[in-house]
């Protein structure tokens, strides 16, 4: 269990500042994650964190303590790499125990206990005395997280865990996850993804990064909600968040209105806005319709159960009363 | 998650696969090897087959066609004199030849533990990230690079009891109170070499070595540190392990180089005792005293001690030539 404060961290690499001045408290047990797009710095965060980085300037804080120069070993973490990162020549079990074997005090009875029990929550028992390389990705995966586990840290870090598995394994091993969050419910964990369902199904609060500045933090729902940037708006939320600006939002009194597909619906006449069907996606549960008004991207409304819309129908929309998010012409959001 | 229970691993022994493919693939490799079988054959097969025959014979270098065959009188013979006292002749009876083997086992194992030792300490430094590594790892081949009889002669002029560097380097700064004749002296000869070979191989089993250490993923040992294993144990738990095969693929080499050792030898210290080997020895005996087919017969048995050593080592030290480990 830790608490964990950034000040005003920031990281170089030579000339290159990657990280431009980071506050942010994690708080004891929490389930933080991670989002921004690919290079905004997410995993040169974690790094930082984890130590394995050196931080260029700010302070970094475990339970209060400034931890800037402490080892990686001495911080009480547990890390998840993306490669896994497992000894190749070791067996699952060996791989699992060689943290602990090097430290002094702990009983082989105890080892065998503790990675025994990691197993178990994991259900890789029967592979202990398996090589890595005789392993499929999601089981490697899983003796990762197995071996993290055993060390019993105060914080558990993953880095983009789940980017090298397929979508049913990805699905599962997330849920494995939150599982393990509410089992080990006094664990700080930090999760670094760029998959935004991951984001929002895992996450106690998201903090969206952009470009080594955090953008917003908040819980899933308050991000979705009130987003306080257009960068987080169009992050957060799948599909994407339709963006309308000029003409059609000068009605609103804003630079660019944004509203959610699902916030769309269609009207007979009339209607807020008009635009032409280009293409249809079927989901099963619900179903896509792109629509082609001007705008830079299409807009997606999202319509519950199959829908009949063919390319080259005119439809009229409507956004749903209070739901439409206005901006200004700096992105950030009007109230 | 049932999703992915792996199937418990098929037995692929005695699988005999016959498809179309594997037939065509077996053919290319047959005619891709063919013409390196029939190069090996021409210069290294029929040599080795004339030598292990003239081993076998009276041969002398300027009658090789009247070669008369003897049997295994060059290895050991033996004559029971009147005063009942038996007499062994022949190769395996010879104290110089013993001397030889000696010398050549002494040699070929302190050189090679030692370039083992030095060249992965050169490669683990080779590896580390630095400025002009590069040059680095191109200039520390150099010694490699120059042909043995060059740098032979360039380090017998060094130690040279006279004239050497080393010498006056020694008396001027102290460490010596006269100067030494390192490659004429018997006790310095075989350190004189040990030296020169090991300046000179130490380059060559790095590289080998770094090759190894560049396949080790870099992110365990970002895991190890986050398990808060100690550099040193690092290095035997995870890094030796690792670099193992290479290491044993790399060790081979050298052993069989140092096993036939002769260019340096017979540069640096001629005709010294304290370092004939094997390969010298025989050279002396085919060529310089005429006596071919004793000569022959001492390069018959380094042929088989070359080979016994090596199918021993390979067999013993489980090496495996593709890389992979374990
Ligand atoms: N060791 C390094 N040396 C120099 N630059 C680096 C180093 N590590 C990362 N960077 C740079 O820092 C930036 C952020 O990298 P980082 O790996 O943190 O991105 P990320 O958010 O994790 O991206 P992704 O989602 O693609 O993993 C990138 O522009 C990268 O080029
Ligand atoms: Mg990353």
């Amino acid at each position: 269990m830790a608490s964990i404060e950034l000040r005003n961290i920031r990281k170089a690499f030579g000339a290159v500042e990657v990280i431009k001045g980071v506050d942010l408290q994690v708080r004891k047990g929490e389930f933080m994650v991670f989002v921004g797009p690919s290079g905004c710095g997410k995993s040169t965060l974690l790094r930082l964190i984890s130590g394995l980085e050196d931080i260029t300037s700010g302070e970094m804080l475990f339970d209060g303590k400034v931890v800037n120069s402490l080892a990686p070993s001495k911080r009480g973490i547990a890390m998840v790499f993306q490669s896994y990162a497992l000894y190749p020549h070791m067996t699952v079990y060996e791989n699992m125990a060689f943290g602990l074997t090097l430290e002094k005090g702990t009983s082989k009875d105890e080892i065998r206990k503790r990675v025994e029990r990691a197993a178990d929550m994991l259900q890789i028992g029967q592979y202990l005395d398996r090589l890595p390389k005789q392993l499929s990705g999601g089981q490697r995966q899983r003796v990762a997280i197995g071996r993290a586990i055993t060390r019993d840290p105060k914080v558990f870090l993953f880095d983009e865990p789940l980017s090298n598995l397929d979508a049913a394994l990805r699905v599962a091993t997330r849920i494995e996850i939150a599982k393990l969050h509410e089992e080990m419910n006094n664990v700080t964990m930090i999760y670094v993804t760029h998959d935004q369902v991951e984001a929002m199904t895992l996450a106690d609060r998201i903090c969206v990064l952009r470009d080594g500045l955090v953008e917003q933090v908040g819980t899933p729902m308050e991000l979705y909600e009130t987003p306080n940037s257009v960068f987080v708006a169009g992050f957060i939320g799948s599909p994407k968040m339709n963006f309308i600006s000029g003409d059609k939002a000068k009605p609103f009194n804003a630079e660019t209105v944004g509203i959610r597909g699902e916030h769309i619906t269609i009207v007979p006449s009339g209607g807020t806005w008009s635009g032409t069907v280009i293409h249809t996606e079927n989901l099963g549960a619900d179903s896509y319709v792109y629509l082609e008004m001007g705008t830079e991207e299409p807009v997606v409304v999202r319509l519950e159960g199959a829908n009949s819309y063919k390319s080259g129908d005119t439809v009229h929309i409507s956004p749903m009363e209070g739901k439409i998010h206005r901006f200004d012409g700096a992105g950030k959001p009007i109230l | 998650m049932a999703t992915d229970v792996m199937a418990e691993p098929v037995a692929a022994t005695g699988v005999k696969i016959k498809s179309e493919l594997m037939q065509q693939r077996v053919r290319a490799a047959q005619l891709f090897l063919l013409p390196m079988l029939l190069a090996l054959a021409v210069v290294a097969g029929w040599p080795l087959l004339r030598s292990i025959y003239f081993s076998f014979t009276d041969a002398s270098l300027n009658d090789l066609d009247g070669a008369q065959w003897i049997g295994f009188g060059n290895y050991l013979r033996w004559q029971t004199l009147e005063s009942g006292a038996v007499r062994y002749r022949g190769v395996l009876a010879d104290p110089a030849w013993w001397n030889a083997v000696w010398n050549t086992m002494r040699f070929a194992v302190v050189s090679v533990s030692l370039e083992a030792v030095l060249g992965m300490g050169v490669a683990l430094v080779l590896n580390a990230e630095f400025r002009g590594r590069g040059i680095v790892r191109a200039a520390i081949l150099i010694p490699w690079a120059i042909p043995t009889i060059v740098s032979a002669k360039m380090w017998s002029w060094m130690l040279n009891d006279q004239f050497g560097i080393l010498n006056d380097l020694g008396m001027r700064l102290g460490l010596l109170s006269q100067k030494v004749a390192w490659t004429a002296t018997a006790e310095t000869a075989m350190q004189a070499v040990l030296v020169v070979d090991i300046w000179k191989t130490t380059p060559f089993m790095a590289l080998l070595i770094l090759a190894g250490l560049q396949m080790v993923p870099k992110d365990i040992y970002e895991a190890a540190d986050l398990d808060g294993v100690h550099p040193v144990k690092q290095f035997f738990r995870i890094t030796l392990p690792l670099v193992r095969p290479a290491l044993m693929v790399a060790i081979i080499f050298r052993l069989l180089d140092a096993l036939r050792i002769f260019d340096l030898i017979y540069v640096l210290t001629p005709n010294s005792s304290a370092t004939k080997t094997m390969s010298v020895l025989a050279r002396e005996n085919l060529f310089d005293f005429d006596k071919f087919s004793y000569g022959s017969a001492m390069s018959t048995l380094l042929f088989l001690i070359i080979a016994i050593l090596t199918i021993l080592y390979i067999w013993l030290g489980k090496v495996r030539f593709d890389g992979g480990d374990r």
